[in-house]
């Protein structure tokens, strides 16, 4: 900041040419082609660097601030919606039965260990455009429905476009997966982790890779890339269901802060 | 380049930082909202699906 002492003297007058205030000590200033050229090579760095910021850390705070206060308006609309505390059939949960259109979003998903305010939307589908890159987590259309026997199959990003499983290998035996739907809460619990190719759809059969098995478990599947910023496999986590919360008795307490917005 | 475009801004230097200042944040807005989502349409999408 020496430069403008020199520009500042009563040399330059408002309106006065620039190049006329120059005139004042040194000489006037040429525009070299290597001077440019190192500049522009500067800015291209700079905005290379930019770039990576904005899709690994920048772009999934934002993103991931909104889906939050989107997730956190859904929940509430589904209080509204729903009806007076039934009376709890002691036998399975609810199952959604409707078909849901391609990229709808039908649900959403609570991972306390992936941080407190980890709530996204669960849309149908797993197209790249329409569901993964719009930062929400995908669900398999040929997999079951939450809370139903069988496997409940989900893929998200593990880096940028909110990098949903960006903490998928953190997850510890008995890590609690919350699925909300209109319905309520189920919940799963983290078993085990799997390293697969790209091409291992066993991963979601009813039976994760035993085909042709009846199910008699309900389970859940998340699927992301592996290893990190890579796509040479893909990381497996599954969970087993453990009990159903109706939404007319509130959100298990576990999650209460996070679906009332107050993470 | 840059030693020009500080030459082209009118006022005293305070006035051209100020100027500065709210260019930069103009661009980086721009940046965020409009380039940078743009650019990574074309920055390969890691597959996170698995499939035949």
């Amino acid at each position: 900041m020496t430069e403008p002492e020199l520009v500042d003297p009563v040399a330059v007058e408002p309106g006065a040419s620039t190049t006329g205030g120059r005139r004042a000590g040194s000489p006037p200033r040429r525009l070299s082609v290597v001077g440019v050229l190192g500049e522009l090579l500067i800015t291209a760095g700079m905005l290379v660097l930019l770039f990576i910021g904005w899709q690994q850390w920048l772009n999934n705070v934002i993103v991931g601030t909104q889906l939050y206060g989107q997730s956190v308006q859904q929940s509430q609309i589904w209080n509204k919606a729903a009806g007076p505390p039934k009376s709890e059939s002691p036998g399975a949960p609810p199952v959604i039965t409707a078909t849901i259109p391609n990229a709808q979003r039908f649900a959403t998903l609570i991972v306390p260990r992936f941080g407190s305010s980890f709530y996204r939307p669960i849309a149908q589908g797993i197209g790249v455009v329409d569901v993964l890159n719009k930062a929400e987590v995908g669900h398999y259309p040929t997999s079951q429905m939450p809370g139903a026997v069988g496997n409940f199959a989900v893929a998200s990003h593990r880096t940028s476009y909110g990098a949903n499983f960006g903490h998928i290998n953190d997850l510890q035996v008995g890590d609690h997966i919350f699925v909300e739907t209109a319905d309520g809460w189920y919940q799963y619990s983290f078993r085990n982790l799997q390293y697969v190719r790209p091409t291992g759809i066993g991963v979601l059969d009813p039976v994760p890779e035993q085909a042709g098995i009846q199910p008699t478990d309900r389970m859940i599947t998340l699927t992301s890339c592996n290893p990190l910023f890579s796509a040479a496999e893909r990381i497996i986590a599954y969970g087993s269901f453990d009990k159903f919360f109706p939404r007319a008795d509130g959100p298990p307490a576990e999650i209460a802060a996070t679906v009332k917005g107050q993470a | 380049m840059y030693a020009a475009l500080w030459r082209v801004l009118p006022g005293p230097w305070w006035v051209r930082v100020v100027i500065l200042l709210v260019l930069l944040v103009v661009i980086l807005f721009a940046l965020v909202q409009w380039v940078f989502p743009y650019v990574d349409q074309f920055v390969a999408p890691q597959d996170v699906t698995v499939t035949k």
